[in-house]
């Protein structure tokens, strides 16, 4: 299964995991997976649509990844805050 | 004694001490994040604070002891199919009934909490207005930014958006009608302010003590309702300029509100280089300038429209206030002296005395 890295403070929201091995073949079948798992994500990466927020970033690997972004097994998906803000 | 929760862009700060000196920050929460509100429901001691992530969006938490975790408050969404996510958050106010409140936020949505703060949901009347595809945000989103109770009425409340305009309520939320006889909108074309639905209030107050009447900052204007919001008479003479964005009523004397204007949409800082609160005490038939002890030269501050509040009433009424410079002054006379309560803190959002 992909794995995905969280940081504080979604890793405190996921129970305190910094690394989760979920089901999906896709990055939002993958995040919507974390979200069942652990409730209290909801709403942290993706909105109200399913859509990522606008300044998350999720990494495939080392390439940036979209909610329709491919996800095999070996994977490893990284959620991060997105470089901007003031 | 005063405590105040002061949302700023990066963190909520509680600041205490005693009118006429300076206070100290004796908590930060939240920090980093951009606090847009903060208050405290006075009737259950409880903290509410208004958190709009940069990267996580917008979210409540709530807190009954500052020594305390902080929880997330659940159901502050939008439903799936809504044309965009929930953007922001901007006031919470408690209601008339045991731990009813309300929470304004973008894209002009209202939401309601039952037990205290813990959980919301979307006032569905409000949210499919039928008018709803026709509105306009301003400058910073479609803001619900002023929820008006009704003292022992928890029927009756007017709300305001900008750039919306007012909506009134006369069954706690079922339905809503439009408050907005003789608002005039001078930025709209001439032909299209009769009946346009473009009313860009940046803040809304009901007198407690007299609650048919409410003050309002206009995008360009200040008017007053005594009919509960039905209609508005502008009160703006005697003010250096019409525009500003914060606002504070006295709430035992129905006469008595107070504003801070700024130059112009064009140029949102205080007139002049000087800092002044206009405040009057005959319902806006004229206005009276308060600066003594405010900056007076070469200060050019923003204050934006939650960052100022009253506390108490009467002469020794509090009046606090933040700018975006990241200055908090105070007042414990009513507006007559002031002090310097703060200074270096991140531009301020909102300023609630607890």
């Amino acid at each position: 299964m992909p794995v995905v890295r969280l940081r504080a403070p979604l890793s405190e929201l996921a129970g305190g995991n910094k690394e989760l091995e979920l089901e999906g073949s896709t990055v939002a079948e993958v995040l919507k997976a974390l979200e069942r798992e652990h409730p209290d994500v909801r709403g942290w990466i993706l909105d109200e649509h399913g859509s990522i927020r606008e300044h998350i970033n999720v990494f495939v690997n080392r390439e940036y990844g979209r909610g329709d972004t491919a996800v095999g097994a070996s994977d490893r998906l990284h959620v991060l805050p997105a470089i901007s803000g003031g | 004694m005063t405590q105040l929760l002061v949302g700023t862009k990066k963190g909520l700060f509680v600041l205490e001490g005693t009118a006429g000196k300076p206070f100290e920050v004796t908590a930060r929460a939240f920090a980093g994040e951009p606090v847009e509100f903060a208050t405290r429901d006075p009737r259950s001691g409880r903290m509410l604070v208004a958190v709009t992530s940069a990267f996580y969006g917008p979210k409540i938490f709530y807190a009954d002891d500052l020594a305390g975790e902080w929880e997330q408050a659940s159901g502050v969404e939008l439903p799936e199919d809504a044309e965009k996510p929930l953007e922001r958050l901007w006031t919470i106010e408690p209601a008339e009934d045991d731990g009813h409140l309300y929470a304004g936020g973008a894209p002009g949505v209202l939401f309601e909490s039952h037990d205290g703060g813990a959980s919301w949901e979307l006032n569905q009347a409000f949210w499919e207005q039928p008018t709803r595809p026709e509105w306009s945000p301003g400058a910073g989103g479609m803001c619900m930014h002023s929820i008006a109770t009704w003292p022992g009425d928890p029927s009756r409340v007017a709300l305001a958006i900008s750039a919306v305009g007012v909506w009134l309520t006369e069954d706690g939320g079922k339905t809503w009608r439009n408050g907005n006889k003789n608002l005039y909108p001078r930025y709209m074309p001439e032909e299209a302010r009769e009946d346009t639905l473009t009313l860009c209030v940046h803040n809304m107050h009901r007198a407690p003590a007299r609650p048919e009447r409410l003050f309002m900052q206009f995008h360009g204007g200040v008017y007053r309702s005594d009919d509960a919001g039905e209609s508005w008479v502008s009160i703006a003479d005697g003010l250096p300029s019409d525009f500003g964005f914060p606002m504070v009523v006295d709430p035992d004397d129905p006469d008595s509100a107070y504003v801070i204007p700024l130059v112009a949409d064009m140029d949102r800082t205080t007139p002049e280089g000087k800092v002044r609160v206009y405040e009057t005490r005959d319902a806006g038939a004229s206005w009276t300038a308060r600066g003594h002890g405010l900056p007076q030269d070469d200060a050019y501050l923003t204050i934006l429209r939650q960052a100022f509040c009253g506390e108490g009433s009467g002469e020794t009424m509090g009046l606090y206030f933040g700018a975006t410079s990241g200055d908090v002054f105070g007042s414990g006379d009513a507006g007559r002296t002031w002090f310097t309560a703060a200074t270096k803190l991140p531009p301020v959002h909102s300023v609630r005395a607890a």
